[in-house]
């Protein structure tokens, strides 16, 4: 394996986990909050493809980007009113979304079938993708994947450093006490959905604008349930959720790159990797069951009511 | 704590199973052709695919066939299709209701319909059935499929004729026969044209995930591939070969829109001749349950139109090829054959049988990579 095919499959890998990052940070926070929202496929779907048909008319991928996020935030809007207005079960109201997104992107798509956009193309920073190697690997992105490196130590030092970290903690923990104390819950909670919904809709549109660009029906094609199956795998953690979004794509690309290679390797059985660690994640999480408790926001899935 | 998290996992695969089985609507989407001024009841013609019909790949080319059929027998027949049937328990609910609806003849277009289609002709004896890729038969279910390995054939005398490198990159699905089979016919194509060529698959395990083919593209084109194919439904790798500044060979439909300066052309199925056809013999009352495997000569099988990069030489070379494999002086897996390891598996002069074809399990030599 020469360095040129390493620098390759790193670049490949990369890209391949932006969009599970991006998606599965929105899930982190909505999760952090108590929220479980598993309308993340179907958030992924619109933002998609309201991002190619804005990216289409007006001939700017960047006026895409922002309609996908307000897309996104949008469709979790229902979710969030559904849930905490009305108190609906979070698991029942997130697969509706999820199947809401599919159909109604379907229908919004349908005329756009077959069209083509430009895409965003790689930044070039100020010549240092011509550095060999490291700049092949780092420097030669798309603007999307530094946004996303970058919202993660923002959102870290968001989450445990800051006031209103500790509040949407606390909202996740005990939704009662944080009330008592004078929080609105549902504001955060509202809040940590949209910020959900915007992050699952750049998810998306990275997927119809960066890695294809085009759009199809039901292209996502599962991203958005490896994404909720990452939250859990990094245990609710944001540097172990970096970690597992670029394992995942690694992953994914090494499947591919291998057969190409030659290296006898079962394509199906790399393909379940994702799966397969989460499970192992999950069964390594519930046998540390006082260690993972500090991770686990307490009120996840729970609808909270409000105390007189 | 955790017992509440993994209590809400399982009702989240059980309300997966309860919502996909309500999300589907039994009802189908009625599309009226024109009103017949005949006394004569029109033929109810009923379509079940697997896919969405905006899938630009194996559906979409079914659509496009029941569209011909309904333009060229409007007077006689009135279609309705139903999208996006998962094959399986699911489907011979859909098949049902399509049968006991009163239509006349209905075309499941996926292989996973075999059994489905097989026991509802049962309950319904005066209805006909034809059901796409299968090999299960009765009194009244025919099989059909297309000879697509004759297009791909053709496609690797181009990609054979394009290729720098001489490495194709080949996108594949699943491993099956018709796959292994696809993938030997265009490996042998391009032979026959440049004997130096190899071809390098990478299996995707899916039949659509637009990104993922791409990827699969991608990682064969940073290793020489400069000639892109695919066995997978969705325009991802030609969208690769047109970033990339390589070239593609699209399937199942004209994929040029993705990538104008790559896309060299696409073996593509035009179902709409064989549907008018079996429709008539309906119609005229001379069906037979039969299995048919047409190829190029009866035009259910083909390329689209070539890019101008093409040299004329290579047109004229597909189109005398063409010719030679519709009047049979060429048959695409004819002798000598090797295998991958260079073991003699055809003998010169021999045609490989049907049956051996519809049993493909090993690659040609010129393949590279392992079967999965």
């Amino acid at each position: 394996m020469d360095i040129d095919l390493i620098s390759s499959i790193i670049f490949l890998a990369i890209r391949a986990g932006t969009p599970l990052l991006l998606v599965a940070l929105g899930e982190l926070v909505c999760e952090k909050s108590g929220v479980l929202n598993l309308g993340q496929e179907g958030m992924m779907l619109l933002g998609a493809v309201l991002g190619f048909v804005i990216a289409y008319e007006s001939g700017s991928a960047f006026f895409g980007l922002i309609a996908a996020a307000t897309t996104g935030i949008f469709a979790s809007l229902l979710f969030a009113l559904i849930v905490l207005q009305f108190f609906a079960n979070q698991v029942a109201a997130g697969l509706a979304l999820t199947i809401f997104g599919f159909g109604l992107s379907s229908f919004v798509g349908a005329g756009y079938i077959g069209k083509a956009v430009d895409g965003i193309p790689s930044w070039n920073f100020f010549g240092l993708s011509e550095i060999p190697f490291l700049g092949d690997v780092f420097f030669s992105h798309d603007p999307i994947v530094y946004l996303a490196l970058i919202v993660c130590p923002i959102l870290y030092w968001f989450v445990y450093g800051t006031h209103a970290g500790l509040i949407l903690r606390a909202v996740g923990e005990s939704p009662e006490t944080a009330s008592r104390m004078g929080i609105n819950v549902l504001t955060v909670r509202y809040c940590s959905i949209m910020f959900g919904g915007a992050m699952a809709g750049l998810g998306g549109a990275y997927l119809s604008l960066v890695v294809t660009p085009l759009w199809a029906d039901g292209m996502t094609a599962g991203r958005g349930w490896i994404a909720l199956a990452l939250v859990v795998f990094s245990s609710w953690r944001i540097g172990r959720l970096v970690f597992g979004a670029f394992l995942f794509g690694l992953m994914g690309i090494l499947n591919l790159a291998l057969q190409s290679i030659g290296v006898s390797t079962s394509p199906n059985l790399l393909a379940s990797l994702p799966y397969v660690v989460t499970i192992v994640a999950l069964i390594i999480l519930s046998k540390n069951r006082r260690g993972s408790m500090l991770y686990i926001p307490l009120s996840l899935g729970k609808p909270f009511h409000f105390l007189k | 704590m955790f017992f509440i998290l993994s209590r809400n996992f399982s009702l989240i695969i059980l309300l997966a199973i309860l919502l996909q089985a309500c999300g589907k609507g039994v009802t189908p989407d009625a599309v009226d052709g024109t009103s017949s001024g005949e006394d004569v009841a029109p033929l109810r013609v009923a379509f079940v695919y697997v896919g969405p019909r905006g899938d630009a790949g194996w559906t979409y080319a079914h659509d496009k066939g029941r569209l011909h059929l309904e333009s060229t027998l409007s007077d006689k027949i009135k279609t309705t299709f139903i999208e996006s049937v998962a094959e399986g328990a699911d489907s011979e609910r859909v098949i049902n209701q399509l049968a006991r609806s009163g239509n006349d003849l209905i075309f499941a277009t996926s292989f996973g319909y075999m059994n489905p289609v097989i026991a509802v002709a049962k309950r319904y004896p005066n209805v006909i059935f034809e059901h796409a890729t299968g090999y299960k038969r009765a009194a009244n279910v025919g099989t059909y499929f297309d000879r697509a390995y004759e297009g791909r054939y053709l496609g690797g005398i181009v990609a054979g004729a394009m290729t720098k490198t001489n490495i194709l990159g080949y996108v594949a699905s699943f491993p099956i026969p018709e796959v292994i089979r696809a993938i030997n016919a265009f490996t042998l194509g391009a032979q026959s044209v440049n004997p130096e060529v190899k071809v390098k698959v990478v299996w995707v395990s899916t039949w659509y995930d637009p990104a993922r083919e791409r990827e699969a593209a991608e990682t064969m084109i940073i290793q020489g591939a400069d000639v892109i194919t695919q066995h997978t439904d969705s325009a991802g790798p030609i969208a690769a070969a047109q970033s990339n500044g390589v070239y593609a060979i699209g399937y199942n439909s004209d994929m040029s829109v993705y990538g104008e300066s790559a896309h060299l052309t696409a073996v593509v199925h035009d179902w709409g001749p064989l549907y008018v056809e079996k429709t008539l013999a309906v119609i005229n009352g001379t069906w037979l349950s039969e299995d048919v495997w047409p190829g190029l000569s009866s035009g259910v099988v083909g390329l689209s139109e070539m890019h101008s990069d093409i040299p004329n030489r290579v047109v004229d070379k597909v189109n005398e090829t063409k010719e030679a494999i519709i009047s049979g002086n060429i048959h695409p897996f004819m002798g000598p054959i090797y295998s991958q390891s260079n073991e003699l598996r055809i003998p010169a002069n021999t045609a490989m049988t049907d049956k051996e074809l519809l049993e493909f399990s090993w690659y040609v030599k010129g393949v590279e990579g392992n079967l999965p």
